[in-house]
């Protein structure tokens, strides 16, 4: 019994393993994506620009320009002369966020009077706009602050727990680990038993004293060991490469990747039965990818969605498994802190197996 | 008009000089020289792999050849490629129907991307559905067409735009033999109207028919000229051997240790057999072929010379004969209904693929199932393996009911694919220990099966080669391999031979042959007529329904007549799915 499924599960390692251009094609593009993603999913703004209309020109004027300069988010400032340039910076796209600062900021700063400056923001950008605007806001009020003579009558202080830098690298890293190895596993058990039916071999396991449960665990288990092994990479990656700390243990991981294997295992076999050869097999998994993604709270929290949203969002995989890799990476989580997330994963896991079993007996018998 | 119309009417219209093309290295073509005439077919003749394709490609301008000179109505195909366009019809194995479109809609397709508009169109699509027959279908989806009426649709598309050369590329591929006389028609009225055809096949019966043939093998010409011509050059040298007595698969085997034969092959209840030399005969007490066993001169085919082209055939011994233990039956079953059909029927929504089909078949015996494409064959030789639930009745190997021990029964199946379902991009070796894994195979044992396979088939050289690699007839060779490594004493084989060379042929059915005197049963399905011959007995499947069953002999004296007195497999055939056809229109 046990001799079959091994020889089921190294025929499917051996034609995943077998040729340099699958081997590649397994590897490349996790560490691809371990290259661009952290730099290119970026979160932060740097690297903007911000435009300054000073009619003032006074002494405390030059020294907030200068301070707003000196913030990471702006190495690049642009002098305007005229209001109108203000709304041309804006329109072109020359600039992310404008500042205004009144004729007579220094004289009434100097006189302990208030002062209202006008930002500009460009809303098309609105994400990234927002955070520039708190980053001017930030330097202005503690400008503001600093030139005041009175005491403020509250302050905020902040501390960022878990990640006391706010390094974003710290949230994309983790939430990689889930989403690479996604692909990796639903290419592994959608397109291959859809090839399998387009070569003809399908047959050939089905006239051989194989029941459906094998077939199944033979596809499914080499499936996981892949998502295992790539998301192993990346997790490895992430503490060496990108000193994420990793702060829970490597046996809950190992664990949970298993279980979000399985849960995947199961969402791909199901693609795998309703579809007929590769082609659909393909476009199937990214009709479940896209969406498994965007509701996974990676891209938006999950808690800002429509109720109905968030109710398939319950039952993504994806978005239990990066509330682990995220707690285990960050929070030190154990098993008791990951488990109201894996008993989902085991839930979904359950169903679609079970559902594809129904669907490959029908389809088989 | 194109200057090119006009400039050549001489009675070639293609000219191949020492044509040779290689691919990354492995030549596909070798130093090929022919003419290629106007007004009548000519057969491109020779197995898959043969370098068939690749010739039509490259006159069709698709590839240019690596070396030599092909000049298509006195043009190179490649650097007049605008000019012949309209000129050249070429249809590839897989024409490119959508098949989600209807057939008007494809010919519509075909005719703007050939440039056929307005009247001229009109006209076209008249006369070509005429000529094909669809007038009745236009509205149907390419994709619901049988597999003749795609090809007739496949040359109407090609026929746009009135070309004057046609390349065909196995225009009959999955085709019945009744779909395929007409399609033969259709072209030879073309040929007959001046057209230049190139007719490309793996099967020799049909070349018989060509006004001329390229004979090719592995990348070579072996003969180009008149196939009658070529059949007369083996006068005297075939032969038939009548009135058996005894088994006469074993009188094959011995006909075919005589250094006189070089070929053999059963036909019904009598054996074929080819001479070395006309006139030198095998020694008729040798092969203890009984008392009445007489040798009678026989009309010499195509494939008797092309077998003598190839330097002769495999021999008739089996290297597996002497590894595969007896076949033997579990406790208790009838060793007279090891494989059974009891008013077997399938149904899919309203229509009835199988419709009560019944049969037994013996320890020891092949039966060979027959029939049309989408006759109910393949379904009623799914279910019978079990990939196929039954709607009513029952399908029993071994006495064990398919549908509720399917796992039980089906170790006792060995199994062999049409497309030869290999994993092609595992290797030789790795596919071997695959399926003797799968069927329970382990350690010593299964070590053991897998040598003896590897030494049987001489795989050896090829072990760790990707199967997807291997040439067609080796590919044959592991899927056997494959399928009897659990020594099963059950054999179901769908179209076992498609497109592999007439001496790979026979070396698998004299395989098939050894296994059967170990008392293996062997189920099969086919579309060669020749095959067929093998099979002790042959159920004809028509409309869901076994419309005939008996021996091979036996179903050919159902329809001997005064125009047909000795009525071959394929007449048989025609004649009793025609009769059918009447009978049910009666009533």
């Amino acid at each position: 019994m046990w001799q079959r499924l091994f020889t089921l599960i190294r025929k499917e390692m051996q034609a995943l393993l077998r040729s340099p251009q699958s081997r590649r094609l397994l590897i490349a593009p996790v560490l691809l994506q371990l290259l661009l993603f952290p730099f290119a999913a970026t979160l932060e703004v740097k690297n903007s620009t911000l435009a300054v209309f000073n009619q003032d020109g006074g002494a405390a004027s030059i020294e907030l320009v200068q301070r707003l300069a000196a913030t990471q988010a702006f190495p690049h400032v642009l002098m305007l002369h005229s209001q109108q340039a203000m709304q041309q910076v804006i329109d072109r796209q020359q600039a992310l966020l404008a500042i205004s600062l009144p004729q007579d900021l220094s004289r009434k700063l100097a006189a302990g009077q208030s002062v209202a400056a006008q930002a500009i923001i460009d809303g098309r950008r609105s994400n990234s706009a927002q955070i520039a605007y708190g980053y001017a806001l930030q330097v202005i009020q503690q400008f503001a602050a600093e030139h005041s003579h009175q005491a403020p009558a509250a302050r905020l202080v902040v501390q960022n727990l878990y990640n006391p830098n706010l390094e974003y690298r710290w949230f994309v890293l983790p939430s990689l680990v889930a989403i690479i190895t996604t692909i990796g596993c639903l290419m592994v058990t959608a397109l291959s038993l859809a090839r399998e039916r387009e070569e003809g071999t399908f047959e050939q396991l089905l006239v051989s004293p194989l029941t459906p449960g094998y077939i199944m665990a033979g596809k499914a288990l080499p499936g996981m060991l892949v998502a295992l092994v790539q998301g192993c990479i990346i997790a490895a990656a992430a503490v060496w490469v990108y000193q994420v700390p990793f702060s829970g243990t490597l046996g809950l991981l190992i664990l949970s990747m298993l279980c979000y294997g399985l849960s995947l295992v199961g969402f791909g076999l199901l693609i795998s039965a309703l579809s007929s050869n590769q082609q659909q097999a393909f476009l199937g998994s990214f009709a479940f990818m896209s969406p498994a993604v965007i509701l996974s709270g990676y891209m938006a929290p999950v808690e800002n969605m429509p109720l109905p949203l968030r109710m398939v969002s319950a039952v993504d995989p994806l978005s239990h498994f990066i509330i682990i890799v995220k707690g285990i990476f960050l929070k030190g989580y154990g098993l008791a802190e990951a488990w109201p997330q894996l008993w989902p994963l085991l839930a979904i896991a359950a169903s679609t197996l079970a559902l594809a079993y129904l669907m490959f007996l029908r389809r088989s018998h | 008009m194109n200057p090119s119309m006009t400039a050549s009417t001489d009675a070639i219209a293609i000219r191949l000089q020492a044509v040779s093309h290689t691919f990354a290295g492995r030549p596909a073509l070798c130093e090929l020289s022919a003419d290629i005439r106007r007004g009548v077919i000519t057969g491109l003749v020779g197995p898959d792999g043969a370098g068939k394709t690749t010739l039509l490609r490259l006159m069709a301008g698709l590839l240019k050849a690596s070396a030599g000179s092909i000049r298509v109505e006195g043009l190179d195909p490649v650097m007049a490629g605008d000019a012949l366009r309209l000129q050249l019809g070429y249809m590839p194995q897989k024409f490119g129907l959508y098949e989600d479109l209807s057939v008007l809609e494809n010919l519509t397709l075909y005719a703007d991307l050939r440039g056929v508009t307005g009247a001229a169109r009109e006209e076209s699509f008249q006369r070509l559905l005429a000529f094909t027959d669809l007038a009745r279908f236009t509205e149907r989806l390419a994709g619901k067409l049988s597999g003749g009426m795609k090809q007739k649709l496949g040359l109407a598309c090609t026929l746009l735009g009135s070309p004057r050369i046609l390349l065909l590329d196995e225009p009959c591929v999955g085709v019945d033999p009744i779909s395929r006389r007409e399609l033969w028609r259709m072209v030879s009225s073309l040929a007959d109207g001046g057209m230049a055809v190139l007719w490309s096949t793996s099967y020799l019966d049909e070349a018989e028919l060509c006004g001329e043939v390229l004979l090719m093998h592995e990348g070579r010409l072996q003969y180009s000229g008149s196939p009658q011509a070529l059949m007369d050059s083996m006068q005297g040298r075939s032969l038939l051997l009548q009135d058996i007595a005894g088994n006469r698969r074993q009188v094959l085997q011995r006909a075919l240790r005589s250094p006189a034969v070089i070929d053999g092959a059963l036909q019904g209840h009598a054996v074929r057999l080819v001479l070395r030399e006309a006139g030198v005969l095998p020694d008729l007490a040798s092969l203890q072929a009984g008392p009445d066993a007489r040798l009678q001169q026989v009309k010499p085919r195509l494939e008797d010379a092309f077998i003598d082209l190839l330097g002769g055939g495999p021999g008739g011994d089996s290297p597996l004969t002497e590894h595969m233990p007896p076949a033997r039956l579990p406790e208790g079953v009838d060793a007279d209904a090891v494989i059974v059909a009891e008013q077997l029927t399938r149904r899919f929504g309203d229509f009835v693929a199988t419709d009560h089909v019944d049969f037994r078949i013996r320890r020891g015996e092949i039966f060979g199932l027959l029939g049309p494409n989408g006759a109910g064959k393949s379904t009623t030789f799914k279910m019978m393996c079990g990939l196929l639930p039954v709607s009513s009745g029952a399908a029993r190997v071994m006495g064990l009911d398919l549908q509720q021990s399917a796992s039980q029964a089906r170790q006792q199946i060995g199994y062999m694919a049409q497309k030869f379902a290999l994993y092609g991009n595992l290797s030789v070796a790795q596919n071997l220990e695959f399926f003797s894994g799968i069927y329970g195979l382990s350690g010593a044992r299964q070590r053991a099966a897998v040598a003896d396979m590897v030494r049987v088939f001489a795989l050896h050289p090829f072990l760790s080669m990707n199967a997807g690699e291997l040439p067609l007839g080796f590919k044959q060779r592991l899927a056997l391999a494959c399928a009897l490594m659990h020594q099963p004493p059950l054999l179901f084989l769908d179209e076992p031979t498609s497109g592999v060379d007439p001496v790979s042929r026979r070396e698998f059915w004299s395989h098939i042959n050894g296994l059967v005197d170990k008392g293996v049963t062997v189920m099969v399905t086919t579309h060669f007529m020749d095959e067929a011959e093998y099979c002790d007995r042959i159920g004809l499947v028509y409309r869901g329904r076994m419309i005939a069953a008996g021996t091979p002999d036996a179903l050919k004296a159902m329809v001997v007549s005064a125009e047909l007195p000795d009525p071959s497999m394929e007449d048989a055939f025609i004649a009793l799915v025609e009769r059918d056809d009447r009978q049910r229109e009666a009533t």
